[in-house]
């Protein structure tokens, strides 16, 4: 993908599993991986896709793993493995900001238990990426760093809120990143960028340290290549926290062992009122109704089920989400950490309006609007109207989900309606951007686990993905079905 | 009349958001807009809570509504002291503090006594 340069790098990147036979083998090292990637991100510093590069750091672990495995200790899980954060995880020591001016000189105090896991399987941590503010946007246009770059088309967005973790892959910039997806914010950049994003079940991986936007939607994501590489992160990361009580007692499963087990014939659904959307581009929909053909050929049963929600869902989104939020990021009020409005003193001012100006200063345009909207939807006289109402709505939406998933083993949609907009065509309409959500938010307010996997390309030179859901907690299932219709039907291009 | 009237005005139109909302609003959430923003957030505010009344299409008489996701209840552990940052952690970040406490402007002023 990158030329040779006259330093000899010969480093090559499929899978994880091929990494490790090649080190293994002694074809290649830790060092010789981290150099790429930390060569790679030079070369492609104008994506703004990395916050902070951990170079000194990551090339000291990398030199005493290949130590390591030269004294002949056993690979860990992900050994080795570059890996880029979204910044909004915490990791001990290390500076965090959820792209906000008001986290703008905030270092991490301890890890998030997903970062201790990735450690404590010899993963490498090679830096942070950029992300809209608070995970709260569509394109990565909303982050206090500026703007992230599409690297298949530079006057396009890669997708938010986690565009710069999803280019870090797209752009071989690391091999496996972490973002954290609230509506969409993994499987739609994915979906842009043409790599594969995972939202696992909500509470499949624990919370702890990822700085919260709506915590009854929030899951750490997976990026990757490939699937199998998704499945060896999330064995990694899942499981139960004693510092996130939401998190599943469920056990987890060998994803990556399991991951080429083929799925027999299956019944899968899809949202009728999905596809038949006015918004959904014309070529997206012809080549997903074109899977569809070919699926049924296989032998697999499809079936069109109604979703009558399908105009409430985004709706439903907002008002809950902005109502976590605004109770979420109360805890901003410039005295514990943070940015604080400077000359207190001198001003002289109130505690209140200390509050008040700090909070005002330090958060971007689209976090205000946010905690605006939740303030309302949670405020006296509203309450019953907006929010209650709207926990009922989520309530039919879970019904409906087990109605569906009674019936059929997997529920496909369109990642997205679109490809990649162009920089700046959304930033002016909120309402616009809300709407780029309407295929990924279902699965956040019902829970259940789904993928984005990069089947296609369109004629206007983009990828774009299938969307995949199933039943909570069944990624096994999920991952073995991406792995394999990525096997039998990614379109070349 | 009166009555009837609102109701038809919210039914087409939404809520109105007027300046007294906004300016409510942002106290409750400890925030404050300039003039030329606040005609802004007015705005947009509109057009969120107009996207958002879409919900009163939905006849959800009778829904419990969705408090929890996760089927855990009562995930209990032993009363143990444990997981607690040191003091010098939980001020690292501090924008004022003089190393023991954080410093907040002063609370209790003479003049307002």
């Amino acid at each position: 993908m990158f030329s040779q340069s006259r330093h000899e790098d010969l480093f090559t990147y499929q899978s994880i599993t091929h990494y490790h036979a090649d080190l293994l083998s002694g074809a290649t090292t830790c060092v010789a991986a981290v150099q790429h990637y930390l060569k790679n991100i030079d070369q492609k510093r104008h994506l703004n896709a990395y916050l902070q590069v951990y170079d000194v750091e990551a090339l000291q672990l990398a030199a005493k793993l290949d130590a390591q495995r030269a004294a002949g200790k056993p690979l860990g899980k992900l050994h080795g493995v570059v890996i880029a954060l979204k910044d909004v995880i915490c990791y001990k020591d290390h500076p965090v900001s959820a792209a906000s001016k008001i986290l703008g000189n905030f270092t991490s105090i301890y890890s998030a238990t997903a970062v201790e896991r990735l450690l404590a399987e010899e993963a490498i941590i090679i830096g942070n990426t950029n992300c809209d503010e608070f995970a709260m946007g569509s394109t990565n246009e909303n982050s206090a760093h500026g703007s992230v770059l599409n690297a298949i088309d530079e006057s396009r967005v890669p997708g938010g809120s986690s565009g710069g973790a999803a280019v870090a892959v797209q752009a071989a910039l690391c091999m496996v990143s972490l973002g954290s997806d609230t509506g969409g914010s993994v499987r739609q950049p994915a979906d842009f960028c043409g790599i594969v994003g995972l939202k696992p079940t909500y509470g499949r991986i624990s919370r702890f340290g990822l700085i919260a936007y709506a915590s009854s939607f929030d899951q750490i994501g997976i990026f990757a290549n490939n699937v199998p590489d998704v499945a060896r992160t999330l064995e990694t990361i899942a499981g139960p926290d004693e510092f996130d009580s939401t998190v599943a007692t469920e056990e987890v499963p060998a994803y990556s062992a399991a991951i080429d087990s083929k799925p027999t014939s299956l019944r899968i659904a899809y949202f009728k009122e999905a596809l038949e959307s006015p918004a959904l581009d014309e070529e997206i929909r012809t080549n997903i109704f074109g899977l569809i053909d070919k699926l049924r050929a296989d032998g697999h049963t499809v079936e069109a089920v109604d979703f009558e929600y399908l105009d409430y869902i985004v709706p439903t989104y907002y008002v809950l989400t902005t109502a976590e939020a605004s109770s979420n990021l109360s805890r901003f009020d410039g005295v514990k950490y943070g940015y604080r409005t400077p000359d207190v003193e001198k001003k002289d001012l109130s505690l209140t309006d200390f509050y008040k100006t700090s909070r005002s200063d330090g958060f971007g345009w689209e976090v205000k609007r946010r905690i605006m909207l939740g303030t309302f939807v949670l405020s006296a006289g509203y309450y019953d109207a907006y929010f209650t109402k709207a926990q009922q709505v989520r309530q039919l939406l879970v019904e409906k989900t087990n109605m569906v998933f009674n019936q059929f083993d997997a529920l496909i949609l369109p990642t997205a309606p679109t490809t990649a907009f162009q920089l700046g065509e959304k930033m002016d309409d909120p309402i616009a951007m809300y709407l780029a959500d309407i295929f990924t938010v279902f699965s956040n307010l019902t829970g259940i686990p789904g993928i984005s996997i990069p089947l296609f390309w369109h004629s206007n030179g983009m990828p774009y993905g299938l969307q995949i859901m199933t039943n909570r907690f069944r990624e096994l299932y999920l991952l073995q079905l991406s792995q394999q219709w990525m096997l039998q039907y990614r379109f070349a291009g | 009349m009166e009555g009837n009237g609102t109701f038809f005005k919210l039914f087409l139109f939404g809520m109105e958001v007027n300046d007294a909302l906004v300016e409510n609003l942002a106290k409750l959430a400890r925030l404050q807009f300039n003039e030329a923003e606040k005609e802004i957030i007015k705005h947009d505010l509109q057009r969120m809570i107009h996207f958002v009344d879409k919900l009163n299409e939905l006849d959800t008489a009778g829904v419990e509504p969705l408090l929890h996701m996760s089927d855990n209840v009562n995930v209990l552990r032993d009363d143990k002291v444990k997981g607690s940052v040191s003091r010098e952690e939980a001020v690292k970040n501090a924008p004022g503090t003089d190393g023991t406490f954080f410093k907040v402007p002063k609370v209790i002023r003479k003049n307002e006594a």
